[in-house]
């Protein structure tokens, strides 16, 4: 079953270069290529969950060189849980860029998505800091393609911006993981979570000021305040399933703050244990307030759903700064909800902005849209998942995340901040509803396209997590406990990574 | 010779930063080359300064240099260099789209106005 966890990553890898060459047999090839690996994707990731139920990690040495000589990559129930949301929001995108025809309008746009994904799961896996570096470089350069996909001078100019921040961020990243490398003298995260312990007093400075540098790099990834500005141009003004399997890639941030930082910072680290909790929980309060008011101050709705990405990532964050397993197992149900919402609603802002023609997103009074009742509906849907009201399941997963603040000191600014940016949000998304759906103009031309059922049952399949996630809540919130209490127990971790044997080969 | 190596990082990593900071995509390329040399000889240095010494085993050395960083430096190499190019191509075509070589592309103003050009004279023709 070790192979398993290596062909997550292998497939898509693999797949990327075979799609390259499928360009011979045509896009009708390509099309039922991708599809059937991210349904093999989704297979495999559902295998994993239930392999990872187990408890027991799955390290998986590559090469069958020993942990902290080679690189490792480490299968647990967090990695499981990511590679299943990642797998599920990319066959939603994948289905809703084919039913548009929106895979024609550039070569590459197959090769690229899966090589998205490659770096996506190789990301989830790896053990190795080093390694995390050089998937975070083959996700960001397959994002880069996917965003400049199409054509557009305001997504070239969004799409320079987000280039460069993110080369600023990959040599952060670097300077991050030589100083630690020059202190600990290992890259293994295991490893490193291993000797931060016995690390002399006058290197805890530096190695904390690494620590701190990571954070600043991750949270570029996540758009954590103050870095958060490229992320409403470049997600608004890109495709929409680009934009929908972007929901994911804010997570790989967040993601990577609970297992470098959770497990090298954690309650084993002396000194520095947890020392960047208050940082995430500080600037994840101010990134909410902000996204907030980006939401109310949104001119468009795919503006506004970018803001609501920031909002989640926002709690979520808020989540991981808490730092308790109970606050942990809250911020990943929240996080199961909010990546499909955020994708599903990425794609309906783009149904709705063809059914208006040539008034796309804009809040200005347009024709009625066809099929403008159905389409309202389930935006009613969307917003009230998003914006976090009952009875579904943005609400419980906020509900969860408060509930795990009771205990804290700065429980009284998360409440107030989580309280007052809800209802600013729910706020502006009434007001968008009102503004797409009843202030029409009494004209008898339709004006955009019509309702493209294929491409729609896309948004249906992502909204519909909501209310999966609500009536699954008690299996889904053990599950996420679980997933918790297997992240704070580091020690296990470093066990599990650092005693796995090389297989022997058959005599 | 530490310092000598401590003043060249920090040298190229000001310059780079100064460069990024520019308003034109030419020089932000440059600044972003500058940073990522700083940061491969800052790689190469954290495996301490050695001369002379072998990387590989070598039954007659009496010590060792750090081999993983000039493995991870090679690495970062490659992977810049990559990039480099990426967002050389990727300026050119800024350059061709938007006009100029501003990061911003034309004045703010004239872009919003093109922006809202478009739909606002379509909005006219459906209300006639």
């Amino acid at each position: 079953m070790m192979q398993l966890t290596a062909w997550a990553i292998l497939l898509p890898l693999i797949a990327g270069f075979l799609l390259l060459f499928a360009r011979i047999g045509g896009l009708r090839l390509q099309r039922s290529l991708n599809l059937l690996v991210v349904l093999g994707l989704v297979f495999i990731s559902f295998e994993l969950v239930k392999l990872s139920l187990t408890g027991v990690h799955q390290v998986y040495l590559s090469g069958n060189w020993i942990a902290p000589f080679g690189i490792v990559f480490v299968l647990d129930q967090l990695s499981a849980l990511m590679l299943l949301i990642t797998a599920l929001l990319a066959l939603g995108a994948l289905w809703y860029a084919i039913a548009t025809k929106y895979d024609q309008k550039g070569s590459h746009f197959h090769v690229l998505f899966q090589l998205q994904l490659f770096g996506l799961n190789g990301a989830f896996l790896t053990g190795d800091l080093f390694n995390l570096f050089v998937f975070f470089e083959v996700l960001l350069l397959a994002s880069y393609g996917l965003l400049l996909h199409g054509n557009g001078r305001l997504r070239t100019k969004a799409g320079l911006h987000y280039v460069v921040i993110n080369l600023i961020g990959s040599t952060l990243f670097l300077f991050a993981v030589g100083a630690l490398y020059g202190a600990l003298g290992t890259l293994n995260i295991a490893d490193m979570a291993a000797k931060i312990s016995i690390a002399p007093a006058e290197d805890l400075g530096l190695i904390a000021a690494a620590g701190l540098l990571l954070l600043v790099v991750f949270g570029v990834k996540a758009a954590m305040f103050p870095l958060y500005l490229w992320l409403p141009s470049a997600y608004s003004h890109t495709s929409a399933p680009v934009a929908a399997l972007f929901a994911i890639m804010t997570k790989v941030g967040i993601y990577s703050i609970i297992r470098v930082h959770g497990t090298i910072f954690g309650i084993e680290a002396g000194d520095l244990a947890s020392f960047y909790t208050p940082w995430v929980l500080g600037l994840g309060l101010i990134t909410l307030l902000l996204a907030a008011f980006g939401v109310m101050a949104s001119r468009g709705l795919r503006e506004q759903v970018a803001y609501l990405v920031l909002a989640s990532v926002a709690t979520l964050l808020i989540g991981v700064g808490l730092n308790s397993p109970q606050a942990l197992a809250a911020t990943l149900y929240y996080l199961m909800h909010s990546t499909l919402i955020a994708g599903g609603m990425f794609l309906l802002a783009d149904v709705i902005s063809r059914g208006r023609g040539v008034h796309e997103d804009r809040y200005e009074s347009a024709p009625i849209m066809p099929n403008a009742i159905l389409i309202g509906s389930v935006f009613m849907f969307g917003a009230v998942a998003m914006t976090g009201m009952p009875p579904l399941s943005g609400f419980f997963g906020k509900v969860l995340i408060l509930a795990a603040a009771l205990d804290n000191v700065w429980f009284f600014s998360v409440l107030g901040v989580i309280l007052v940016s809800s209802l600013l949000m729910i706020i502006a998304m009434a007001r968008a509803g009102s503004l797409l759906f009843y202030r029409t103009q009494p004209v008898n031309v339709l004006p955009g396209e019509p309702l493209n059922r294929a491409a729609f049952s896309a948004v249906i399949g992502l909204l519909a997590a909501s209310p999966i996630l609500v009536i699954f809540a008690n299996p889904i919130t053990a599950y996420t406990e679980s997933v918790a209490i297997q992240v704070f127990d580091s020690a296990t971790y470093i066990e599990a990574v650092l005693s796995t044997p090389a297989t022997q080969k058959a005599e | 010779m530490e310092w000598l190596m401590a003043i060249v990082i920090g040298v190229m990593t000001s310059a780079g930063v100064y460069l990024t900071l520019r308003a034109r995509t030419f020089p932000v390329v440059l600044g972003l080359t500058l940073l990522a040399y700083a940061v491969n000889v800052f790689l190469f240095v954290m495996g301490r300064l050695t001369i002379g010494q072998p990387a590989v085993i070598d039954a007659a050395a009496t010590g060792y240099a750090d081999p993983l960083p000039q493995a991870l430096v090679l690495t970062a190499i490659v992977i810049a260099f990559g990039m480099t190019a990426f967002l050389i191509v990727l300026a050119l075509k800024a350059r061709g789209e938007m006009g100029n070589d501003h990061v911003d592309g034309l004045h703010l103003a004239d872009d919003e106005r093109l922006v809202e050009q478009t739909p606002s004279q379509t909005s006219q023709e459906t209300k006639l």
